[in-house]
């Protein structure tokens, strides 16, 4: 049995693979490519009359594999089917660190999950509250219920939109200037962040594109979202590039922290810092920017 | 448990197994194949066999077509096979119990 | 005998003069006599060296019974030649205890498989064995042992006479009447002949087939008419498709392309990577996709590769048109864009594999190698390399050259996974080993890196550059630990298979395996 780590609320996840639980090939060592989060999927990617044998392979490959320090979500079938259930018991058994809820629309969905993962935790002996929530959101009335989705449970740690269904619902296709998802990865933004919670965006699945993936994590990272799903390792690493901060932040961070630390030592609350106004509500920013830098192995300094 | 029918888990896949198990009154019979037979062939066969114990299978005709699979994979697929011969693959599944 | 690499060589194989392996460059500085070659005077005028079939060339060069043939491999898994011949050998003249000298075999010569089983083929000589002939030989069916060498060990081995071949065939994609080949210019093109120079010149008596006769005198030749007794005009040599690949493409396989991009920066933090160095490079995933990563850091140093050798194919032909890479130096081709380029392309050179990778002449190219980057099908923590049996103990493989290049090269990089679905690429002991780890410098795997401690040099380049890596003990912990630790394979005493290394030495033996029951 390979003890795990307790899963974290509040940690790193630029990047979140998905896999097939169904394949052994694939998930024996996912982590390899070094990304943030690895999905292992029971709802999409497992065909209909496979959902049982995919649960017997996702509890052997928890208990059996060593993932490290990559973060092991799984994702469930709908709540419309007649599988969510057992996958939440089987999630909870073999110790995975968070569920996502596929198709979530309402903090109904969300509460609902919350009340089955409680109970299989007291069946399982499990520490009450030990396996974190995220949800997916893929129709125009879950991003537009997002912030009540997000503070919903405590378990949750995050939002990511599933754009397929979602551009389906609202009537439209891809377009590569992202204007055909930008209200609805505005209010997810707009939710995660009045809940102190992450949010992700979708997948890009062209993955001949360079060119238009690299556009759109521009534009993911400009709009404020912590990561991205993914479905090829080849992604991982423009991902971690793009949402890793610039030497020039990084510096910037530096100064300020130093500065602070160096101020608030001498009882001083507001000060300069290259001509720019500097107070203690920019220090959170700051330091995690520093923590991004040294996690994306760019910053090796002792200041986090 | 009892095998009431004949069930499969598993494909023919690199780094799959496809077990198949029937029912049976003359103890367990296990034919297996696997594209790693001399360096693992006795490590299969005694999870497979390990895996039928601790689900209390005593009566079963059990056929393994092994390409490589990992013993996690192989655990997983004789626990589904069985829980499937007696249809009770979908709900209930005695998770750190009788799977282990 | 225990050789130099821990390997228990039966006593009855060290019969005339024959030497454990003792360690490499242990012949260094000999003086050596060559083969005494014979040659039949043509001083009549002949018009055409034509025979209507290769029955009638057999018959013409004396073929008997017991006799040794050889075959080069040029025309890879699309090659019909080397069947055609050992047909009309067998079938139509009756002939047995016959051996087989051949540059390497593999799946296109799946009936040469019955001819052993049949006891009319008794001897085997190769660098590569596969398919039927891979599992016949592993079953013990072959008369006497199939002797197992490198590209450059075929050569030296013919040079000292420990080879006689009675009669070389060698199929040609253009001959003229006369004899004189070339590997372009017909409908089943190879590019380069280099494996087959050596047999045209030390063969008693030489055969050409062709599909394709073209006019007197079909010049440049690679192999020349002065060596040549016959010509035999066949439909087909054999399947352009399976011949020359479509262009080899690099791996978009996100695992090979981690590997490869550690392996160029591990070239590039040696001392060696400087402006004129040259390399080596296989056609495997991450050996070939290595090349993208390290023209990217030689663009970035304003580096350039002085030369390349080896079996050549369309990336590396590219980088020479680029003018990245200043000659490239070919013994083999492997895709249509290699074949259409050697001799035609600028600094495009054919090479004969002595030059290539002879230890027993006065310096093949290999000795001059920078890197080498090549692929394993294990590796042990002794460093020592296997590519010639599976983990199963079947013959499955070929050295080639693998180990003529790590031998001469300064910086030899393997790359593989660490386990390839169940079988643990890193293992405590190869099953066959078939380059001594006193070649073999650094792995690289999926799972990091390891460099030979005996390379305290290396250890410092990769340290001075931030590289991680680990012992090579761990990597083989990890493999285990993913994919369980095997059973020892069990073998008969039987002695399938002597595997020699490039110096002529024996470095293993393959014996016959015991089938496992369970």
């Amino acid at each position: 049995m390979i003890p795990r780590p307790r899963p974290e609320r509040f940690r790193l996840r630029r990047t979140m693979m998905f896999m097939n639980a169904q394949k052994p090939g694939l998930i024996k060592d996912a982590y390899i490519y070094g990304c943030d989060s690895i999905m292992l999927d029971l709802e999409d990617a497992v065909a209909e009359n496979q959902k049982d044998s995919a649960r017997f392979s996702l509890y052997h490959a928890m208990k059996t594999i060593d993932y490290g320090d990559t973060e092991v979500i799984v994702r469930i079938n709908g709540l419309d089917t007649p599988h969510w259930q057992e996958d939440i018991r089987v999630c909870v058994a073999c110790g995975a660190d968070g569920i996502r809820i596929a198709k979530c629309e309402s903090a109904d969905d969300v509460r609902t999950v919350d009340s089955a993962v409680l109970h299989a935790e007291r069946e399982f002996g499990v520490e009450e509250g030990r396996t974190l929530l995220m949800a997916a959101l893929e129709s125009p009335k879950g991003i537009l219920n997002a912030y009540e989705i997000c503070m919903a449970s405590d378990r949750m740690f995050g939002v990511a939109i599933s754009g397929g269904d979602l551009r389906k619902s609202l009537q439209t296709k891809f377009q590569t200037d992202g204007i055909d998802l930008v209200a609805s990865r505005g209010l997810v933004v707009l939710a995660a962040r009045a809940a102190g919670i992450q949010c992700f965006d979708t997948v890009y699945t062209d993955l001949d594109n360079d060119e238009g993936f690299m556009a759109e994590l521009k534009q993911n990272k400009a709009m404020g979202f912590d990561g991205k799903s993914l479905i090829n390792p080849k992604q991982i690493r423009p991902v971690h590039e793009i949402f890793a901060p610039t030497e020039k932040e990084i510096k910037q961070a530096e100064k300020i922290i130093k500065a602070y630390k160096e101020q608030s030592a001498a009882g001083i609350g507001v000060f300069t810092v290259d001509g720019k106004m500097i107070d203690i509500a920019f220090i959170p920013g700051a330091q995690r920017t520093l923590e991004l830098a040294k996690a994306c192995g760019l910053y090796d300094g002792g200041l986090v | 448990m009892t095998i009431d029918k004949t069930a499969v888990a598993g494909t023919l896949e690199s780094s799959d197994s496809m077990v198949t198990v029937e029912p049976s009154d003359a103890g367990i019979q296990l034919e297996l194949t696997s594209s790693v037979m001399n360096q693992y062939g006795r490590q299969i066969k005694a999870v497979v066999l390990d895996t039928l114990k601790r689900l209390d299978v005593t009566n079963a005709r059990v056929s393994v077509i092994d390409q490589g699979a990992l013993d996690c994979t192989i655990k997983a697929r004789v626990e589904c096979a069985v829980f499937r011969s007696c249809s009770k693959s979908e709900t209930n599944i005695p998770w750190g119990g009788m799977i282990k | 005998m225990i050789n130099a690499v821990g390997r228990d060589i039966p006593d009855y194989l060290l019969t005339g003069g024959k030497e454990v392996y003792k360690g490499n460059c242990y012949l260094d500085g000999k003086m050596i006599c060559k083969a005494c070659r014979k040659t039949v005077r043509h001083e009549k005028p002949q018009e055409t060296k034509v025979v209507a079939s290769l029955s009638e060339a057999l018959r013409l060069c004396g073929a008997k019974s017991g006799m040794t043939f050889s075959f080069h491999h040029h025309l890879r898994n699309g090659d019909y030649v080397s069947n055609m011949v050992m047909k009309a050998a067998i079938d139509d003249l009756g002939l047995r205890d016959l051996t087989i000298a051949a540059t390497s075999l593999g799946d296109a010569h799946d009936p040469i498989a019955e001819y052993i089983e049949k006891g009319q083929v008794i001897g085997i000589q190769t660098s590569g064995i596969r398919g039927r002939v891979g599992e016949v030989v592993s079953a013990g069916k072959l008369k006497t042992p199939a002797i197992l060498r490198s590209h450059g060990g075929r050569p030296r081995a013919i040079e000292a006479g420990e080879v006689h071949i009675d009669i070389a065939f060698i199929a040609a994609p253009t001959s003229d009447c006369q004899g004189n080949c070339r590997g372009i210019g017909g409908k089943s093109n190879c590019g380069s002949m280099g494996y087959a120079m050596m047999d045209a010149e030390y063969a008693d008596k030489v055969v050409v087939v062709t599909d394709c006769l073209v006019d007197f005198p079909n010049y440049p030749a690679s192999v020349k008419a002065i060596d040549v007794d016959a010509v035999v005009v066949v439909d087909s040599i054999g399947d352009p498709k399976k011949i020359a690949s479509e262009a080899a493409k690099i791996s978009k396989n996100p695992r090979d392309l981690m590997m490869a991009e550690d392996v160029a920066r591990i070239i590039a933090c040696t001392p060696y990577f400087k402006d004129g160095f040259s390399f080596q490079t296989g056609v495997g995933g991450p050996s070939l996709a290595a090349n993208l990563f390290l023209e990217k850091i030689m663009d970035e140093r304003s580096i350039k590769m002085g030369w390349a050798i080896g079996g050549i194919c369309g990336p590396m032909v590219e980088m020479l048109k680029k003018g990245k890479v200043g000659k490239v130096i070919d013994v083999q081709d492997f895709d249509l864009d290699s074949v259409n380029s050697i001799n035609q392309t600028p600094g495009h050179y054919e090479m004969s594999a002595s030059q290539y990778a002879n230890p027993a002449n006065k310096g093949a190219f290999v000795n001059n190698l920078d890197f080498v980057v090549l692929a394993a099908l294990e590796i042990d923590t002794s460093f020592n390399v296997n590519v010639i049996t599976g983990s199963d103990g079947v013959l499955r493989g070929a050295p080639g050259g693998h180990p003529d290049a790590a031998a001469g090269s300064k910086c030899c990089i393997i790359v593989t996974p660490l386990t390839r679905g169940r079988m643990a690429t890193v293992c405590k002991h190869v099953v066959t080993v078939t380059t001594p780890g006193d070649c073999v410098d650094v792995l690289v795997t999926d799972y990091g890196i390891a460099v030979n401690p005996a390379r305290t040099d290396l250890v410092k380049c990769l340290d001075d550059a931030n590289i991680k890596h680990v012992s090579i003990e761990s990597l083989q912990q990890k493999a285990y630990s993913l994919v369980g630790t095997p059973d020892e394979l069990k073998w008969k005493d039987k002695v399938v298979a002597v595997m020699e290394a490039r110096d002529g030495t024996i470095l293993d033996v393959v014996r016959q395996i015991q089938p496992v029951s369970i």
